[in-house]
């Protein structure tokens, strides 16, 4: 027993960021996983869900940005494809399991097959080189779903019917009068199985994630990111592997969007395919902290927070100002997007590793 | 088919063949010389947004993803002249009327060297070559400038007043031709005309075309490289924005969304016609535009989609796009 206040080695030292960063998740997601009995208002169960949802998709773009150093703008457009999918065989068959699996899986196919043709046509060339052609690619898709209005719904969008498990009249379990069973004062009807539907949709494709950067695949992609060069001269096939998890994303995002297309009953180009989302992505990863995936969970939820007060605050703020000329507008609810995109640009000078990043390299052993 | 292409002028030779193509799909004359104007009016805007970006690109290996924030800038602050000086251009006068509509590009290219060299002072510099943080960097500056641009002009679209002179169409036997398109095309061609001059007989062309080809070696040579930076991000960010108030009043109305539309256009025309060169941004703008308006009328719902097409069908053949200056 010995009682040296200096450690012997650095190694002993109690990665307490590490440990911070951890606790932070694990916290959120006993939230998420118990939101229904937690928070009893219908809007906190949307913004729940959204959050889920939010956390699978930002994940799956840290895959491509934090662990293999590939920017793609055009996650959206497989986000949409799967939701679409989805979307247009419920409302073509009506509600059913079948519409769901074929329909998404239409989705999901259309998703893969994209991504293996924008993979092997531009992952040879320059990383601003991919950039630009999957923002191009993207931006088609958008013009197409809005123009192709007999089967999209247009700008509009459509809505539609879920299967009659999620429909809030169903009861999931009847007490001995045939009234639904409540539990902790919440009723077990579909609302709630909906819920546990996107949560643990989310929850198995984030397992699965976190099982690929662990793996030796997720390890060769960040010696990728770190120096192409190399890697490819210790003989990893780096076009290979770099559509390899650009078709893993892809795949991941378009199933994501058919949990999304199910839970909403709505799919359009605002919920689905619009760029806005793309920049929220954007916002979220690099908030969150890029090459951690459990940082996807932290960003996710400081930017549905921060979306939520930001405006309040931005309310007061642009009442306080309205004598002067000009603040009134810069600081009005509806550019919340103004302030963001400045903190965004502060994040990547001052804090490139983002909330999770900065705080695991506190206390780590290098 | 390399070999037959190279007989007849290289890749250049495409756009005319695609003009041969859509002559005998269209059929009738008038229509296609119509079409083919607006298409190299079109083109030769787009070439003023592309040129500078491709530029920017290939002598400093950053991409500004926040470029068609000039742009937009640029259309509204033309826009805003114009409405300011809005006798000027009602006036029975050509001088009046000239000096309004160069007032108002003036102030635009004034405005996007300016703002171009703030830009580059703020933003890009620390994060030269670092691509993923310049990607991310240069998209959260598009944000903000979008933002701006709503804050200042707000989301409802603009009536652009054009001069007087330029209403209306110059009509040749049963070819009518826009007047204004005419004005676009030749403004591209003097602009086209006088990089090629300031980059290839000019010291300071020599230099930024040493630059784009090696850019160690100039500065070992002892040229302040960082001044060239400044000097050729400033002239993109003018080019972006001179095409910008090109645009404006082009379209007569303008969204804020203007700039988002724009971008997409632009990229594709870069990728085509690769990177960092003036040859191929022009080749690559005259390219879309052509086939814009040729889809347009032949097949209307294909108009954007055709592009991405063309994009593709150029990836698959010339990687690198069709003349790049750098490769990879």
């Amino acid at each position: 027993m010995s009682v040296s206040s200096i450690p012997a080695t650095p190694a002993r030292r109690i990665p307490v960021g590490r440990m911070a960063v951890y606790a932070i998740v694990f916290g959120i997601g006993l939230c998420l996983a118990f939101a229904p009995f937690l928070f009893k208002d219908v809007r906190a169960a949307e913004v729940a869900a959204r959050i889920c949802i939010f956390i699978v998709l930002v994940a799956s773009y840290d895959l491509l940005i934090g662990y293999t150093g590939i920017v793609s703008f055009a996650h959206t457009m497989f986000f949409g494809l799967g939701a679409y999918g989805a979307a247009i065989a419920l409302k073509a068959w009506g509600p059913g399991w079948d519409a769901i699996l074929i329909g998404g899986g239409a989705g999901v196919l259309a998703a893969l097959v994209l991504a293996v043709l924008i993979g092997l046509l531009s992952l040879r060339v320059k990383a601003i080189f991919f950039a630009m052609v999957t923002l191009a690619a993207a931006s088609v898709m958008l013009v197409l779903a809005s123009q192709l209005s007999d089967i999209t719904g247009g700008e509009d969008g459509f809505t539609y019917q879920a299967p009659r498990l999620f429909s809030p009249a169903f009861k999931l379990f009847e007490d001995a009068d045939g009234k639904v069973l409540r539990l902790f004062e919440v009723p077990l009807n579909g609302k709630v199985a909906a819920y546990y539907f996107v949560f643990l949709s989310s929850f198995v494709l984030f397992l699965v994630m976190m099982r690929i950067v662990a793996s030796p695949m997720g390890t060769v992609l960040q010696a990728i990111r770190e120096n192409e060069m190399r890697a490819e001269a210790i003989g990893y096939k780096v076009v290979a592997y770099r559509t390899a998890i650009f078709c893993i994303a892809a795949v991941i995002a378009a199933l994501i969007g058919v949990v999304r297309a199910v839970w909403l009953k709505y799919t359009g180009p605002e919920v689905a395919l619009s760029f806005h989302i793309m920049i929220d992505i954007l916002l979220m990863v690099v908030i969150g902290g890029m090459g951690t995936i459990i940082g996807a969970v932290i960003g996710v939820v400081v930017m549905s927070l921060a979306q939520f007060y930001l405006k309040d605050l931005m309310q007061v703020a642009a009442d306080a100002t309205s004598g002067f000329p000009l603040l009134p507008d810069l600081l009005n609810p509806d550019r919340w997007l103004l302030w963001l995109g400045v903190l965004f640009i502060l994040l990547v000078y001052f804090f490139p590793a983002g909330i999770a990043g900065t705080l695991m390299k506190k206390g780590s052993v290098r | 088919m390399n070999a037959a292409l190279d007989r007849v002028g290289g890749v250049y030779a495409l756009p005319v063949i695609l003009a041969i193509i859509a002559f005998a799909a269209i059929g009738s004359a008038s229509t296609w010389v119509t079409l083919t104007a607006a298409g190299l009016a079109m083109g030769m805007m787009i070439f003023l947004m592309a040129s500078g970006l491709s530029l920017i690109f290939g002598l400093m290996d950053v991409l500004n993803f926040g470029h068609s924030a000039f742009v937009s800038f640029g259309a509204f602050i033309a826009a805003s002249v114009l409405a300011a000086l809005g006798v000027w251009l009602a006036a029975d006068s050509v001088l009046l009327n000239l000096t309004a509509l160069m007032a108002a590009i003036a102030a635009a290219t004034a405005f996007g060297a300016l703002a171009g060299w703030g830009f580059e002072r703020v933003i890009v510099k620390p994060v030269y070559k670092d691509h993923l943080r310049q990607i991310l960097i240069t998209m959260g500056a598009l944000i903000v400038a979008e933002q701006l641009l709503l804050a200042i002009w707000g989301g409802t679209p603009i009536a652009v007043a054009r001069p007087a002179f330029l209403t209306g169409s110059i009509i040749i036997g049963d070819i009518a031709i826009e007047s204004y398109r005419i004005f676009a095309l030749l403004l591209g061609l003097v602009v086209y005309i006088a990089m090629y001059f300031a980059l290839n007989r000019t010291r300071i062309g020599l230099l930024i075309r040493a630059g784009v080809e090696n850019r160690e070696m100039v500065e070992s040579l002892g040229f302040r490289i960082d001044r060239l930076f400044i000097g050729v991000f400033m002239a993109g960010s003018a080019l972006a924005a001179m095409g910008g108030a090109m645009w404006a009043g082009y379209q007569s109305l303008i969204t804020p969304a203007l700039g988002q539309e724009l971008m997409i256009i632009v990229f594709i025309v870069v990728i085509i016609g690769g990177l960092g060169s003036i040859q191929g941004s022009l080749l690559g703008a005259i390219l879309v535009g052509l086939m814009t308006n040729y889809v347009a009328f032949l097949f209307p719902k294909l108009a954007l989609a055709s592009n991405m097409l063309l994009m593709m069908a150029v990836l698959l053949w010339r990687p690198y796009g069709l003349k790049p200056a750098v490769k990879g």
